[in-house]
This record gives structure tokens, C-alpha cells and sequence, in this order.
């Protein structure tokens, strides 16, 4: 069963501009599945469309079976969505939000409590509840709208860039957040500029440039794909030249701090064994780039006009 | 899909909204009308003598209610929807699974709640000033009822086409002002010459003061009717055109 099925999707703005130049993606019910692409690649656009805020120009949508035009109800219940943009009303209370929310979706008063209570619990927001909204800091503001889109269950939660703007130990929580939420069968689309965020909490991925989709594999074998790696060694004792070692390009960044490009088939013993050769210390390693994000620059590089491959 | 709870909610909260915003929504009418029924309907009135063998001051009374009714129907709708377009909020009611006519419904139900709670106001007010007994109290009730539709569903459409806060204001100031005041508010048709007796015709406005007056005090100068024929041709033509509005998204969606 797929959560989610794009169908050749299009859009075109009123003002001409072509932002999804069709669009076919499956997403299966359970996944947790990522959404990247760098900005203005029309991940929104294609968000919007799914939730029925824009009006697609042409093509189908499909949520858990249910087609949005045909059977526009069903489609819509299994829907929760986290906008880009701050969208509740500002002079509302937090609670009253998530009230008003289930009562959109029908839920019924003493379960839309429950759900209300439990959901604000979840995100950390339950002293906050009679808040109005207006005064919450921009990270709670973003907790609000996942709260909001929690409180009907839902069975496919959308994410647009939730964790943007809000501090390293609440994006951490919204991690263990949306990993629960997943493993308690809520399949999970997330869209993030931070590409670790994603390599780690995603099973399968989508890349989306230019209104198109450049990529669509599962996480595990696109990153296999990935042939050279680059690291970043920090040497105990200064040295003047970098190394020459045979495949490998160094780099000297410093006089203790070596860049290294090492290919897929140069094992890491055999470049520590060599660098020890030439009494070089190594005391600490790590990933010059996050590993996804080399893979997206190579993607979105190879393919700057949008034109199609 | 229990759409009941979703109407529910939504009346419910547009109710919530004005009225914790009373100071501008519920006592500025109670101030403006009192200063009518003392200005017009006392003081001057006492010289102006009986229009249709009522006092004048109880013959403006019903014009001055409905005038209230018809500003706060249309002024709650107006301002609600477009500030929730404004602020994005209205996205939660696009994304939710509510069909289009019961988003309609709430907002009008808003609307009508908002007209009618101001309207016995002012009429509780005009109690101050003159006695009024009811003379036909379905007539009043099921015309002041449709009349605050008419203007709800007119401040929907309004709030839809609007795209910035000068639009809202524009109908209100421009158009329903003059109608009302020249609605026969505060005079009779008959008191006018030929031809703006015509004129007036055209003026829908009238036809809904006439009927609430005949409701109140048994005078008219119209058929009653074609009062609610009126009305309701407008209610018809009204919700088809917001239904549709709301279908292709405009105003509303990219
Ligand atoms: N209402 C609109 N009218 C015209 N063009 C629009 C409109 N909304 C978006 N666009 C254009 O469509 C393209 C895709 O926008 P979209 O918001 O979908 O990008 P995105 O992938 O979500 O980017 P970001 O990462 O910055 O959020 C952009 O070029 C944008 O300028
Ligand atoms: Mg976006």
C-alpha cells in the first residue's frame, strides 16, 4: 500500500512560471521518507498541492488509496501537515488551536481534549497551553504546528522544513519525536536543509531540482554510490608539505590538518599504515562533509538548468 | 465524517471572536444607535410629527435595528475571513476534510449570530426612548434572519475578493452606507418626488427595511411578499456565487 502516489504532477504559477514540470513519486505506508532539494526546487509547491493550498495544473494525487479529486474527504483525513510558514491564528490560545483542529477533522469533544493534552505533552508544550500563540518564540511556534498536526492522528504526517530556525536540543527532541510517531506506523515525509538530519531519520529519499525528480532510491544504496570520501585528519606533530600518497589526494590545511580524499577501494587501514610510514600522527578523523550532502552538490551540480537528463 | 462537530467548531469559534473583542463589536453599535434614537427620533423628531399615523421616533426605530443587523452581518464575515486569509489560518480549514459549503455555513452562521445579537441590542436600546409592541413577530424574526444572511454571504464574497485590508472597507463605506441611508431608513418612499420613488425600487435594501417595519409596527410601503422574494433571490444567487468561489479556490488558493 502506498501512503502517498504522484501521478505526472504540474504545476504552472499564474504568472507563468513552471515550478513542478511533472512530478511521479510512491511513497509506501511506514516509510519515513525525505524530500530535498536545494530552495525554490518546488518542494513546497508540491506540499501545497498534496494538501490541497495550491491547485495543481495538471495531474493526480493519491493519499493511502483515496484520490484527492474523487474522494476528497477520505484523502484529506489521513493528512497532517507541518507547513513552511507560521499559519494558526496568532491571537489564539495554543490549546484552543489544537482544539479547533480536531474539531475540523471531527473529532469529538472529550477525545479532541484527550488528543489535545497528549499531543502538547509530546512536544514539550503543555505549560503553554493558554498561551496565545503570538508570544511563543519562533522554535515553540514550529512545535505548535506539529502539535496541530498530530492532534486528528494522521496517518501520512508531511513535514516542510520543521526543524528550520530552532535550536540543536529541540531539533534533537523533534528527531525522537518523529522517529516515535514513525515507529507507531505514521509514515513520515520530511523536507530539511540539513542533509544529516536526513541521512540519519530516512529510509528513501527523493531529490526534487528545477520542478523535477533528479533522485529516488533508499538512502542505503545512494550513499553507496558515493566513491570518494573525504576526511579531515588532525596530526600530532606540525609538518611543512603534504604527504604524497599513490590514489589518495592530500591536501594541507594547516600545518596540522590534512584534507584527504580517500576512493571507496583505498581501505583506511592502508592509508593510516602509509602516513605512519612517513611519521605522520594521526590523533582524530573526521567527515569533511556530511556524506549525503556531497552526493546532493553532485546531483544538483550535474544538473543546474533543470534540463532534463 | 461528522460534519456536525466541524460546523460546531467553527460557529464557535467566530462567536468566541467577537465577542472577545465586544468594545469593538457589540458597544459601539449600542453607542451610535442611542445617539440616533436621541437625535433623530427626540429631538427632531418631536417636530417632524407621524409618518403613516406612527410617531416618528417609533417609525425610524425599525429602519435603525436592521441598518445594524445589516452593517454587523456583513462586518463580521468580512473582517473573520479575511483575516484569516491574511494571517494563513484559513489554510487549516483547506487542509482539513470540510466540504466547502460547511466552511460557508459557519462563517455566515457567524455572521448572522453577530447581526442579530446587535440588533436586540439596539432594539433594547429604542426601549429607552418608545414602546414598541411587535405586530407580527414571524414576519420580524424570519426577516431580520434572511436580511442578515444576504449581508453575511455579501461580506464572504467581499473577504474572498479582497487582497488588501483597504478592500474590506470599501463596499462597506461606498456602498452599504448609501443604500442604507437612502433605504427608506428614515423617511417613507412616498415622501420622494416621482422619480426617485423609482429609483429607490432598485435599492434592495429597502425592500428589507420595509418588510421588518411592517413586522414591527404593521406599516409598509411594499408588498411583503416581494419582500422575502427579494431576499431570497439574493440568498440563492448569493451562496451559488460564494460555493463557487470557494470551488476554484480563488482568492484563497494559488
Ligand atoms: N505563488 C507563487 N507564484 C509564483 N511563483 C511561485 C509561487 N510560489 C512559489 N513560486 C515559485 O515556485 C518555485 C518553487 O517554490 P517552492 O516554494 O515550491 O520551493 P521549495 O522547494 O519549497 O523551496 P524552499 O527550500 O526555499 O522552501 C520557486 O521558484 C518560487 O519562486
Ligand atoms: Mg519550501
Amino acid at each position: 500500500m502506498n501512503a502517498l502516489s504522484l501521478r505526472n504532477l504540474k504545476k504552472t504559477y499564474n504568472n507563468g512560471f513552471e515550478a513542478l514540470k511533472g512530478i511521479d513519486l510512491d511513497v509506501e505506508a511506514g516509510d519515513f521518507f525525505a524530500l530535498l532539494g536545494p530552495n525554490g526546487a518546488g518542494k513546497s509547491t508540491a506540499i501545497g498541492i498534496i494538501s490541497s493550498l495550491v491547485n495543481a495544473s495538471s495531474g493526480s494525487v493519491s493519499i493511502f488509496g483515496h484520490d484527492l479529486k474523487r474522494d476528497q474527504a477520505k484523502a484529506k483525513s489521513c493528512l497532517g501537515l507541518v507547513p513552511q510558514e507560521v499559519n494558526f491564528n496568532q491571537f489564539d490560545t495554543v490549546k484552543n488551536i489544537l482544539l479547533n483542529q480536531a474539531g475540523y477533522y471531527g473529532t469529538p469533544r472529550k477525545l479532541a481534549l484527550q488528543r489535545t493534552e497528549y499531543c502538547l505533552k509530546q512536544m514539550n508544550l503543555w505549560d503553554r497551553r493558554d498561551t496565545v500563540s503570538r508570544r511563543l518564540s519562533g522554535g515553540m511556534k514550529r512545535r505548535v504546528m506539529i502539535a496541530r498536526a498530530l492532534v486528528h492522528a494522521p496517518k501520512l504526517l508531511i513535514l516542510d522544513e520543521p526543524t528550520a530556525g530552532v535550536d540543536i536540543e529541540i531539533r534533537r527532541s523533534m528527531w525522537n519525536m518523529m522517529q516515535q510517531v514513525n515507529q507507531q506506523g505514521t509514515t513520515i515525509i520530511l523536507t530539511t536543509h540539513y542533509l544529516e538530519e536526513a541521512e540519519s531519520l530516512c529510509r528513501n529519499i527523493a531529490i526534487i531540482n528545477h520542478g523535477r525528480i533528479v533522485e529516488n532510491s533508499d538512502m542505503a544504496s545512494l550513499l553507496t554510490r558515493l566513491h570518494v570520501q573525504h576526511f579531515v585528519l588532525d596530526l600530532a606533530q606540525p609538518i611543512a608539505a603534504a604527504p604524497v600518497i599513490e590514489g589518495c589526494q592530500i591536501e594541507l590545511i594547516t600545518h596540522k590538518t590534512l584534507a584527504v580524499a580517500v576512493p571507496k577501494e583505498h581501505s583506511l587501514n592502508k592509508l593510516f599504515s602509509q602516513l605512519n610510514a612517513q611519521n605522520i600522527d594521526i590523533t582524530s578523523l573526521k567527515n569533511k562533509t556530511n556524506r549525503l550532502e556531497q552526493l546532493f552538490m553532485d546531483l544538483i551540480d550535474s544538473n543546474p538548468t533543470g534540463v532534463k537528463r | 465524517m461528522n460534519y456536525c462537530i466541524a460546523f460546531r467548531t467553527i460557529v464557535t469559534k467566530e462567536i468566541f471572536r467577537f465577542i472577545r473583542i465586544w468594545p469593538q463589536t457589540l458597544l459601539p453599535p449600542a453607542i451610535t444607535t442611542a445617539l440616533y434614537f436621541l437625535i433623530f427620533g427626540k429631538l427632531i423628531g418631536d417636530r417632524i410629527g407621524t409618518i403613516s399615523g406612527t410617531s416618528y421616533m417609533d417609525y425610524i426605530v425599525p429602519g435603525i435595528i436592521l441598518m445594524s443587523v445589516i452593517s454587523h452581518s456583513y462586518a463580521n464575515v468580512v473582517s473573520s475571513f479575511y483575516s484569516s486569509k491574511f494571517q494563513h489560518n484559513i489554510e487549516e480549514l483547506l487542509v482539513a476534510p470540510i466540504p466547502n459549503w460547511i466552511i460557508l455555513s459557519g462563517y455566515i452562521s457567524g455572521g448572522i449570530v453577530r447581526g442579530l445579537l446587535v440588533g436586540v441590542v439596539v432594539a433594547l436600546i429604542s426601549l429607552l426612548f418608545t414602546d414598541i409592541k411587535v405586530n407580527n413577530i414571524p414576519i420580524t424574526l424570519a426577516i431580520a434572519v434572511l436580511t442578515a444572511t444576504v449581508f453575511a454571504l455579501a461580506g464572504f464574497i467581499n473577504a474572498i475578493l479582497a487582497e488588501s485590508f483597504d478592500d474590506i472597507s470599501i463596499i462597506p463605506n461606498f456602498v452599504l452606507t448609501p443604500l442604507s441611508y437612502l433605504g427608506g431608513v428614515f423617511y417613507s418612499v412616498d415622501m420622494l418626488p416621482g422619480v426617485w420613488q423609482t429609483v429607490s425600487m432598485g435599492n434592495p435594501i429597502l425592500y428589507m427595511v420595509n418588510a421588518f417595519r411592517y413586522g414591527l409596527l404593521g406599516v409598509t410601503d411594499i408588498d411583503i411578499q416581494l419582500s422575502f422574494i427579494i431576499t431570497g433571490g439574493f440568498i440563492i444567487t448569493l451562496t451559488s456565487f460564494s460555493l463557487y468561489l470557494l470551488y476554484k479556490g480563488i482568492g484563497i488558493k494559488n
